[in-house]
């Protein structure tokens, strides 16, 4: 990228500049015209110069030149007017400039703003394209937050600038020359004055800059290092919870921030300075002018005429050199701002970008075999990692490492060479297009990144090479789409479209889309993580409206789970939810509302006060039941927890309540005693008929549920549905056995009741039966494909770090590749599970057609019998290469693996 | 089964015979209720202890793993209390509980069993008689084995 910000600015938008220079030259005509013709108004028609006579007429627009050699043209004759129409006419002339003028800044404005924008566009695309073409070592220096604040804030003004960046001073400059000219032309020594004072800015307020610059530069540095500490205190904020040192971390901010405010408030004081003294000399040309032109008048040296000549002419002077001298401060401000991010990005041994080019097609082979020759790998300290290794896989082969994760990175790119190469038949990995390295050979590691999407994306992730599958666009959609792609060529962009298919299906061993959860199925089951996503999708939820076949399957698994029950026995393990029945494994409130609420008035405090809630209260009489019932609970809490700590594990029992509630109600308690349900206050009522909602007979035993309070219960829940207003249907979806319930979960769809508090492990059973039950339906791929759209959170953190490592392990897995490269994938798991996933995954690659090689540096030694060889490093050098029962002894394997 | 009957069944049990009405009620409610069908198993051999388990009606043998296949060893009655030992201890389950008719138990979680005895002394004393208890029985009763073996 260019050093200066001018240049990169000329060199990618020089034909646009020349062109808005020419509007803005051209639009200067009309706007001098419209200068002359408020005099010519006035002078004209309304003082009546040149219509003394009455009926007197003149030429309107008379056009008449003289060119040499032709003589006179006449281009129009004119009309003869009289003076009112002649009024009308003129003023109607000054409308038009006004309009046409208007146009003219619209339009150079617009022309202005949209190549500012192009700009922006380009070098923010330029900067990232950066990024992806950092050599890997860069990654260890630089923060994320820092690049981010660069390529977002503080590129951002250059945008701003492009417009201006040639325009402006040729306008400016051209306009102060003007003035100054004239007050030459009026007096020369007075124009002597003006222009030394001129000369005076021009040199002193650069140089006054100088400071602001540096001020500049240091603030933008601040800001950017305080962004970097805030996303640093986002991504450690458990390690700060964890060592308490959450008051260390705002001294910190404290401490920057105090830094930032001094340098701004620098910053101010010196710009307001330098502003004052820019007015300052601007205002002492008057008064020279005044004074020495003055004294010079009454010495009768000078003509008191040229001085209000050149006092006239000096008023157009200091407008356009002040706004000449702020462009110039912006200039800078810009240039420095470019410069510090430019720097940045001038990284050493940046990939070519041929390395990246776009391939849609796979043919490029990788020559076999991958092998390592005379390779030496050092760490940031300039430790050797890895010393004068010569190492060869040849396809198909199960290679076991023990010791080798250096060699593992190198081979995935991470690490780059101190000395030999890597290999693939000849060819050095790093001349290499991505196109091939990064689809012949896959890479895992413990370290998963996670990108902000669904499950289902970034287990695909590693199929989105190209955009293969062009999408197909209405013709609306086409129109925009094709604007795209000429707007991203004209900020030079790539043109490739984000809606296309980007999945290589080839790839993942599927003919097509239908096909491919086959292969990620098989992929998920090898890694042992579909109990995991099956999970998952049971406690999602998705709206039936756009999936009605698997909403309307699930309905028919509630039915055959019911049945299943019945025929084993069980089926007291669920209480099924019936519309004319009390459920006493529910809450009160969910067997009085008998829905799941989906809007906000029937959720928390809102519901007490819904008129349409309370007028079904009212109506059944159930209030002051359900005040006495809350009341109870509340006594009996405050009873039973009165005297214990807050922090006592007991209150997790408690689930109505919190123990801050507890000496709350206490207060109540007191306060309520002996008074009926209508002296209470509504905020009151509220409170204790709250607990009432959550109350469960099985589970809290109280004893405060009889049959005769169910019953109205039950009649209660029927008013409340039978007339529910048609504003509020939206609210609460009814329970209704026949129906999927969009707001229920996928499981409590399948139950459709609630599992008895009575069953030891009711709800594992439950489970148990319902996945078996989910495989004889077929609906379990339905339901899989369910947990694939999961969200997973910003990097990956709403799944668990085991789960985080399972996905890394099968988002490679999905892609077939010539190498697999394992490095430790799965350290946080067991070894019982850890061999069953190495044997999966070697099982599931000699099915592959492409013959793989597996290269997997293991963690744990004894399962390098899964393996045809092991290769063995002991501080950097290889020590061992050969059948796994070379490595006979476990303990000396085990010493050789640090723990 | 309420709240209250609860407290009353607990009442019975000699462990908790010391402990005041409003304590017991407190664990009662922290404790789960559950139910178990004739045949259903409470907890088996060898698996960890993780709770302690009031019968409050219905019957349960307790059966150990022998050679020869599973022998009853006792049966638990009403009131009485099982399981305690292995969530004082750490030690897994000595033996398999296994419901002989309809039963209805509280289930004590481990960790709610073990505060209850940091907050109240006299449950801690009162299991500790117990157990000195059966310990002075189980010593009369080996010297009483040994005895007579040497007499045979």
């Amino acid at each position: 990228m260019e050093n200066r910000l001018s240049r990169y600015i000329w060199k990618h938008t020089s034909r646009q500049q020349i062109w808005i220079l020419f509007v803005v030259a051209l639009s200067m005509i009309p706007y001098f015209l419209s200068f002359d013709l408020p005099k010519q108004i006035v002078n004209g028609p309304i003082q009546g110069k040149g219509f003394e006579t009455d009926g007197a007429t003149q030429l309107f627009m008379h056009l008449e030149f003289s060119l040499p050699l032709i003589g006179n043209v006449v281009l129009f004759p004119g009309l003869e007017l009289n003076r009112v129409q002649t009024l009308f006419a003129l003023s109607m002339v000054f409308l038009l400039l006004v309009i046409v003028n208007g146009l003219f800044k619209l339009y150079i404005n617009t022309y202005k703003g949209r190549l500012g924008e192009r700009l922006l566009r380009r070098i923010r695309f330029e900067l990232v394209d950066r990024i992806l073409r950092f050599p890997p070592g860069q990654f260890k220096r630089v923060k994320g937050a820092e690049i981010a604040s660069m390529i977002k804030d503080e590129v951002e003004p250059l945008g701003g600038f492009t417009g201006d960046a040639f325009v402006q001073p040729a306008l400016l400059g051209g306009q102060a020359l003007t003035a100054l000219i004239f007050i030459f032309m009026q007096h020369f020594w007075l124009g002597m004055i003006a222009a030394l004072i001129v000369v005076v800015q021009a040199v002193i307020i650069p140089r006054m800059r100088k400071r602001l610059l540096v001020l500049g530069r240091e603030r933008q540095l601040t800001a950017r290092e305080l962004s970097g500490r805030v996303s640093e205190i986002v991504d450690g904020i458990s390690t700060i919870h964890a060592f308490d040192t959450s008051n260390f971390e705002r001294a910190d901010i404290s401490a920057r921030l105090g830094h930032i405010f001094k340098i701004r408030y620098d910053l101010y004081q010196w710009k307001f300075l330098v502003k004052f003294i820019n007015n300052f000399l601007a205002q002492v040309t008057p008064f020279l002018f005044y004074c020495i032109g003055g004294y010079l008048a009454l010495n009768g040296r000078l003509d008191v005429g040229q001085l209000v000549a050149v006092i006239n002419a000096y008023k157009d002077l200091p407008g356009p050199l002040k706004d000449l001298i702020d462009w110039d401060q912006t200039r800078q401000d810009v240039q420095v701002k470019y410069v510090q991010v430019v720097e940045q990005f001038q990284v050493d041994r940046l990939l070519d970008p041929k390395l990246q080019a776009v391939a849609a097609d796979n043919d490029q082979a990788l020559k076999s075999p991958l092998a390592a020759v005379n390779l030496s790998l050092v760490d940031d300290s300039g430790a050797k990692l890895l010393e004068r290794v010569s190492l060869q896989i040849t396809p198909g082969e199960h290679v076991a490492v023990l010791g080798g994760e250096a060699l593992a990175e190198a081979v995935a790119r991470m690490i780059w060479p101190e000395s030999g190469k890597v290999v693939a038949g000849g060819d050095d990995l790093w001349d290499l297009p991505e196109s091939v390295t990064g689809r012949k050979i896959s890479y895992a590691a413990a370290e998963v990144y996670m990108f902000h999407g669904t499950l289902g994306d970034n287990l695909l992730y590693g199929l989105k090479h190209a955009p293969l599958t062009p999408a197909v666009y209405d013709e609306q959609g086409e129109n925009h789409h094709r604007w795209e792609i000429n707007e991203a060529r004209l900020a030079g962009n790539p043109d490739y479209d984000i809606n296309s298919d980007w999945i290589d299906y080839s790839t993942a061993g599927a003919e097509g889309p239908d096909h491919l959860f086959a292969s990620v199925r098989t992929v998920l089951d090898a890694v042992l993580l579909s109990k995991d996503i099956l999970d998952l999708a049971l406690r999602s939820t998705f709206d039936p409206s756009e999936n009605p076949d698997l909403a309307a399957r699930i309905v028919e698994m509630r039915h055959a789970l019911r049945e299943e029950l019945d025929t084993e026995g069980l089926n007291s393990l669920i209480v099924t939810f019936e519309p004319d029945s009390y459920n006493r494994e529910a809450t009160v409130g969910e067997n009085l509302l008998f829905g799941t609420t989906t809007g906000m008035t029937l959720k928390g405090r809102a519901i007490g006060q819904n008129r349409y809630f309370r007028s079904v209260m009212q109506q059944t009489g159930l209030g002051p039941r359900l005040f006495q019932m809350g009341y109870e609970i509340a006594e009996n809490a405050v009873e039973l927890f009165a005297d214990l700590p807050p922090d006592h594990p007991f209150f997790q029992q408690l689930t109505f309540m919190t123990p801050e509630d507890i000496p709350e109600y206490q207060l109540l308690l007191q306060k309520l005693r002996g008074k009926s349900f209508e002296e209470v206050t509504d905020n009151e009522r509220y409170k204790i008929i709250k607990l009432s909602f959550a109350y469960i007979e099985p589970r809290h035993r109280f004893g405060l549920l009889n049959d005769d309070l169910m019953a109205e219960i039950v009649r209660a829940r029927k008013i409340f549905h039978d007339n529910l207003p048609k504003d509020m249907e939206d609210e609460i979806e009814r329970y209704d056995n026949s129906r999927y319930m969009a707001s229920a979960s996928v499981m409590d769809n399948v139950l459709f009741g609630r599992i008895s508090h009575k069953h030891a492990d009711g709800s594992e059973r439950i489970r148990t039966i319902a996945r078996t039950l989910l495989n004889t339906l077929g609906l379990y791929d339905q339901v899989l494909a369910l947990g694939l759209n999961y969200h997973v959170g910003a990097g990956g953190r709403r799944l668990t770090g085991v789960q985080r490592q399972k996905v890394g392990l099968a988002r490679s897995l999905i892609r077939h590749s010539d190498y697999y490269i394992f490095n430790r994938p799965l350290p946080g798991l067991d070894h019982r599970i850890q061999d069953q996933i190495v044997r999966n995954v070697l099982e599931l690659t000699r099915h592959n057609k492409n013959n793989p090689a597996v290269v997997w540096v293991l963690s744990n030694p004894a399962l390098t019998t899964l393996f045809d060889r092991v290769v063995v490093f002991e501080r950097g050098t290889l020590t061992a290469d050969g059948k796994p029962d070379l490595i006979s002894n476990k303990d000396e394997a085990k010493q050789l693996v640090p723990s | 089964m309420l709240l209250k009957d609860e407290v009353q069944t607990l009442k019975q049990v000699s462990l908790f015979a010391g402990v005041p009405p409003a304590k017991l009620k407190l664990l009662a409610f922290t404790s789960d209720r559950m139910s178990y069908s004739a045949g259903e198993v409470l907890f088996r051999q060898g698996d960890l202890g993780d709770a302690a388990y009031v019968i409050l009606s219905g019957k349960a043998d307790i059966l150990v793993d022998s050679p020869n296949g599973q022998i009853k060893i006792t049966e638990l009655e009403t009131n009485s209390i099982v399981g305690e030992i292995a969530i004082l201890c750490d030690v897994s389950r000595t033996a398999t509980v296994m419901a002989s008719s309809p039963m209805e138990v509280l289930r004590i979680g481990k960790d709610h069993f073990l505060k209850l005895l940091v907050d109240f002394p006299e449950i801690t004393i009162e299991i500790m008689r117990v157990l000195a208890d059966r310990l002075s029985h189980t010593t009369s009763e080996l010297t009483e084995a040994r005895s007579r073996e040497r007499q045979h």
